[in-house]
Order: C-alpha cells, then sequence, then structure tokens
C-alpha cells in the first residue's frame, strides 16, 4: 500500500467513525420490548403462513359463528348486504366491480389476518383464533376453494390456491 | 379553432379562444384589459348605486377574540363533503373544496380524509409506537420520546389512490370538483424521519418492507418498500403547524411523500420489517385494479403527475364574459412540476401557465392563466408535466390503459384507482360550467 492509499484508507476510516458517531446522536429513546411483551400486537400473516397462531377450524363450525356475527352485514348466504359479498360472484372482476374473494384476492392468508384484525366491524379483535380459522374455512369453502370438510390450520392456510394469484402486475419498484 | 377565439385574437394571445400572456393579469395590464372586456362603459362617471356610507361593523367594537380562530361566519359553505354524516358501520370520507381555495396549502379542518371504522379518540400519553420484526433490538416509543428527536418539516400533497376515480365512469358525471378530485390535500408534515428510528432498531440486511399498522378499530396495514421509508419517510405529528387532527391520524401518522393515500396510515402504532409485502387487504383487494387485458395491478404506489382547473369549475357559474384567471393546482408523486399548460377550445391550442412559487417536489403547484372569454363555448383543460418527463395523459390515452366503466358509475363510486389524465370544463354560453370528456 502507497502513501497515497494509506491517506486515502486514514480518511475513509476517519468518515466511517464520523458517521458511527453521528448515527450514535440520536435520541436512542425506544425502550426495548422483548416478543413475550409485543406478542399481544404482533398480528401481521404473511403470505407464505409466517405467524399463523396455533389451532384450525372447519366450515361447519364457520357457519355457525357467520349467522351469529357476520351475516347482519354481509347478507345470510354471504352474498352482501351494506357489507361487501364474501360469497360467490362475478366470474371477473372489471372496472364495473365485481372483485370477490374467489376471482381476484391473490392470497388465503389475507383472509385470517384481515378478519382477526378488523372484523366484526363492531367489535375488532373479539374473535378467537379458533373463531377465525373457523370462518375463514367457511367462507373458502363456501366459495368452492376447498372441501366442505377441510381443516383450516397454520400448515393448510398459506397452501389454499386461489386463482387470481397470478394474474396481478406489480407495478413497484419499476415505478417507485 | 374556434371562430370565436380567432376573432376575439388580441396581442395578448398565447392560444386560440382566448388565452392571454399572463401579463394581461399582472399590475395595469389587468386594468386595461378588464376595462376592454366590460366594454370601457362609464369610466368617468359613478357606477355605484349609492354613495359611500359606514357600514354598522364600522360603528362599534367588534367581537370577542377568541383562543382558537374560525372562519367568518359568512364562510359556512367552505366545508367538506361527508359521505357517512351519522357513522354508519362503513368507511367515512370528507373532501377538499377545491373550488373555494387558492394557494397551494389547505387547510387542516379543510384537509381531505378518510376513515375505514370511524375516528378513534387517542389519549396521546397512552399511545406507543412499536417498531420490531427483522431489526436486531424491538424498541417501543411514546409521543414524549418522539417529540425529543430532530423533526423533519416539508410540504407535501396527500392523495387517496382512489381520488378522481368518478373520471372512470363511461360518461362524464356531472358534479363539482370537490366531488371530482376532492380526495386530495396539501399541508406542511412536521415528523421524524422513520429511517432514524429503524436505524436506532437496527435493519437487518436482509429486510425489504416494512408494515404500517395503525391504531383505528380497523387495525389498518400496508405494506411499504423499505427503500421508500428509508429515503424519505415521516412519523408526522405536526400538520402545518400544530398537532395532526384526529381525523388525520392523531397523535401519528406515516407520511410517504408523492404515495398513495392509504399507504400513509394514521395513527401509527406499529412497524413490522419484513422480508415480504403482507398482502393486507388494503394492499391485494382494494387498491389494485383489473385492466383492459385481463391483467390486475398490484403495488401501484406512486400519485402519478396530475392537474385539474379549480376555477372555473362547476358550481362556479360565470356571470358574464370578461376576464378571468384560469386556475389550479398540479402535483407529482415523483417531483416537481415542470410546466402546466391550458387549453380553452378543448385541446386544441395550449398555453403555458404561470407557476406560483415555491415549487415544491411532490406537492401542490398553484398555476394561473388569463383568459378573456368571449361569451361563446369554451372548453378548459389544463395539463402538467414533472421535472422527470411524465406527461399527465389525455383521457383518452388513459383509458387506452386503465380502462373505463361499462356503464356510468356513481360519484361517490371508486371504480378504479390512480386517475390522473385530463380534466375537461365546459363553459356554456350562459356560463354554466359542466364536466365533458373532450
Amino acid at each position: 500500500m502507497s502513501m497515497h492509499d494509506l491517506a486515502i484508507a486514514a480518511c475513509a476510516l476517519a468518515l466511517a467513525i464520523g458517521t458511527g458517531v453521528a448515527a450514535a446522536e440520536t435520541p436512542r429513546l425506544g425502550k426495548p420490548v422483548n416478543q413475550t411483551d409485543l406478542a399481544g400486537w404482533d398480528i401481521n400473516i404473511l403470505p407464505d403462513g409466517t405467524n399463523l397462531p396455533p389451532g384450525s377450524g372447519k366450515a361447519v363450525e364457520g357457519a355457525r359463528i357467520y349467522a351469529e356475527k357476520c351475516a347482519l352485514c354481509h347478507g345470510d348466504k354471504g352474498q352482501g348486504g351494506h357489507a361487501v359479498r364474501l360469497i360467490g360472484g362475478p366470474p371477473k372482476a372489471s372496472l364495473d366491480g365485481g372483485k370477490t374473494i374467489a376471482n381476484y384476492w391473490p392470497y388465503a392468508t389475507t383472509l385470517f389476518d384481515f378478519i382477526r384484525r378488523a372484523m366484526p366491524f363492531t367489535q375488532p379483535r373479539s374473535l378467537t383464533d379458533q373463531e377465525v380459522y373457523a370462518l375463514v374455512a367457511y367462507i373458502l369453502a363456501e366459495n368452492k376453494l376447498i372441501g366442505a370438510d377441510d381443516e383450516i390450520n397454520a400448515t393448510t392456510l398459506p397452501k389454499v390456491r386461489m386463482p387470481n394469484r397470478d394474474n396481478f402486475v406489480v407495478q413497484f419498484p419499476e415505478r417507485m | 379553432m374556434s371562430k370565436s377565439g380567432q376573432s376575439a385574437r388580441s396581442i395578448d394571445a398565447v392560444a386560440d379562444n382566448g388565452l392571454l400572456h399572463r401579463r394581461a393579469l399582472l399590475g395595469r395590464g389587468v386594468m386595461l384589459a378588464g376595462a376592454m372586456g366590460a366594454g370601457a362603459t362609464g369610466a368617468l362617471t359613478s357606477a355605484a348605486a349609492e354613495p359611500l356610507a359606514e357600514a354598522p361593523w364600522s360603528l362599534a367594537p367588534g367581537e370577542v377574540t377568541p383562543p382558537y380562530g374560525r372562519p367568518s361566519r359568512f364562510e359556512k359553505a367552505v366545508i367538506r363533503t361527508v359521505d357517512n354524516p351519522n357513522n354508519e358501520p362503513k368507511g367515512s370520507r370528507a373532501r377538499t373544496p377545491h373550488h373555494l381555495l387558492k394557494g397551494t396549502i389547505t387547510p387542516n379542518g379543510l384537509h381531505f380524509t378518510i376513515m375505514h371504522g370511524g375516528i378513534p379518540d387517542i389519549d396521546p400519553a397512552q399511545h406507543k409506537l412499536l417498531i420490531h420484526g427483522m431489526v436486531k433490538q424491538p424498541l417501543v416509543f411514546d409521543v414524549d420520546a418522539l417529540s425529543r428527536y430532530r423533526m423533519v418539516t416539508r410540504i407535501g400533497f396527500l392523495e387517496c389512490g382512489g381520488n378522481s376515480a368518478p373520471l372512470f365512469s363511461s360518461e362524464p358525471i356531472q358534479a363539482d370538483v370537490q366531488a371530482l378530485h376532492g380526495l386530495a390535500s396539501c399541508a406542511e408534515w412536521a415528523g421524524v424521519p422513520l429511517a432514524t428510528l429503524l436505524d436506532e432498531a437496527g435493519v437487518d440486511p436482509a429486510a425489504k418492507w416494512i408494515i404500517a399498522e395503525g391504531a383505528d378499530a380497523p387495525h389498518l396495514s400496508r405494506s411499504v418498500p423499505l427503500a421508500k421509508v428509508m429515503d424519505d419517510a415521516l412519523v408526522a405529528m405536526y400538520q402545518n403547524g400544530e398537532r395532526i387532527q384526529p381525523g388525520q391520524g392523531y397523535p401519528m401518522r406515516l407520511y410517504l411523500p408523492g404515495y398513495e393515500g392509504n399507504m400513509n396510515v394514521k395513527f401509527l402504532r406499529r412497524i413490522q420489517v419484513t422480508d415480504q409485502p403482507t398482502m393486507t387487504y388494503f394492499d391485494s383487494k382494494i387498491y389494485t385494479d383489473p385492466l383492459p387485458n385481463g391483467k390486475d395491478t398490484q403495488f401501484d404506489f406512486v400519485q402519478e403527475v396530475k392537474s385539474f382547473i379549480t376555477s372555473p369549475s362547476p358550481g362556479l357559474q360565470l356571470r358574464e364574459p370578461g376576464l378571468y384567471e384560469i386556475s389550479g393546482v398540479a402535483y407529482s408523486g415523483t417531483g416537481r412540476i415542470a410546466k402546466v399548460l391550458v387549453s380553452a377550445d378543448g385541446g386544441k391550442s395550449f398555453a403555458e401557465a404561470a407557476l406560483d412559487e415555491p415549487r415544491l417536489p411532490k406537492a401542490f403547484t398553484r398555476f394561473a392563466m388569463a383568459w378573456r372569454w368571449d361569451g361563446g363555448p369554451a372548453i378548459l383543460q389544463s395539463r402538467a408535466w414533472d421535472e422527470a418527463g411524465n406527461a399527465q395523459p389525455t383521457r383518452e390515452q388513459f383509458v387506452a390503459k386503465r380502462g373505463q366503466t361499462s356503464r356510468p358509475a356513481s360519484v361517490l363510486g371508486f371504480p378504479g384507482h390512480h386517475f390522473n389524465a385530463i380534466t375537461s370544463w365546459a363553459v356554456k354560453p350562459d356560463g354554466e360550467v359542466r364536466h365533458v370528456y373532450a
């Protein structure tokens, strides 16, 4: 290494140290939290099934919960009411409407994630994981996406093949 | 080229049908042109109906000065339109009255908002922001802690991905600019760069996304590319100088300059760092659109270059022929506005509008064009370009790419998202302004 290279290396080292010091000069007021304490909020379900909780459900149980907690808004057969349709619908969505779970949603895991975080509308987070699995099974079965007696759990849910999954054209990152 | 435009073409004309050089709107130009437009009648005699006298409010002391100021009682019409006034169990939208505003900053009470489960009443003393996932150390921040951080201030627009959705309709919907384009606003945001907080938590080099989540009832969540977050995302706590209002996400929201509104998660309580998007309900079902070729869009994040004329516009009747200012806003999610062209003959001829300073990146830019309306038919259009060279498409170009409905749509509906094509206002001989496709 020549003296010139050494000088550059020394400058780079100084810069690195300088940057390190600057980065350390934020207030650092975040309080460390462990996984146990944050678990109550850790509700994102990834499309590969990551973070799906223990438990399972079948359509027959889901039908009972649906009638009690969902039908008022989504219709007794899931046909929609003052909330969106959940079961059936047109074969293909268009700008006239008709995006349905069966013809549009790319991932079945989204059902679990959304129902658990946001439903029922007036009492979000009131359903047990077991109830959510059962509701997901009911909706998927009624849409003929799984068999009527299939069990939905952390292993089976990510494997449900949603018909429209490969139909999406990702705009990102080309237009970031 | 219209006959009326041709006959009225003056030395200041810059395009057909009455578009004038900007000097017509400045200083002496206005007086001369105005006098000409009005027919130069009675310049030396008084046209006032009665002598000027003292008004009642000039003859006695006025009202008490309130601790928090409010607009004049005569401005009661300058409000947002709300589509769920009784807070029924569904979404709520409040739209900005662009036709009644000038400048580029939307007042806080008039900033658009969309709620998917009502506005939560959050106690800031109990609100927490959690950062976890692919980080060295999960951290929790409270409002007091974040208030100690260096805050960045920037002016920027916020636009719902579904703004202007009525223009997907196969027929032009007769509605005002508030109903058609009211889900976009512009404000000054101040907050802590999210990158600072992520750096403290120590982001795993393999991470590519964050999932942002709100503390509202739907626990609204969106996937955001980590690169965008590290570039310019803010945990915004102030809007136009004061704490952001509950309808905007009090006590803190994500602000992603130029990205579709829904991703700017309000009531921000959690950031999970991940290597993949969550494909949330809003990621995968709502903010995605069927295309004419049978495919569907996904992760269409940027609000592309757009402009619309706010005055004249539907509901603002032109009372008489004469000199008017055509005024509107232009903005782009990719940067600054470079130029805006205005047409008064439905796009046959265009002239370059004056742009008010400052022209800030990813913010509203106000444009203006002088126009002498001769009382004949006119179709007003604006078309913007951003500094990256992106041109606002014509409606024809846009529809070829993104489609339209097969039957007239509802003004409150959202057939599609990211509509950014040219809007056309037709001025009828009686001065009424209507929405048309041209």
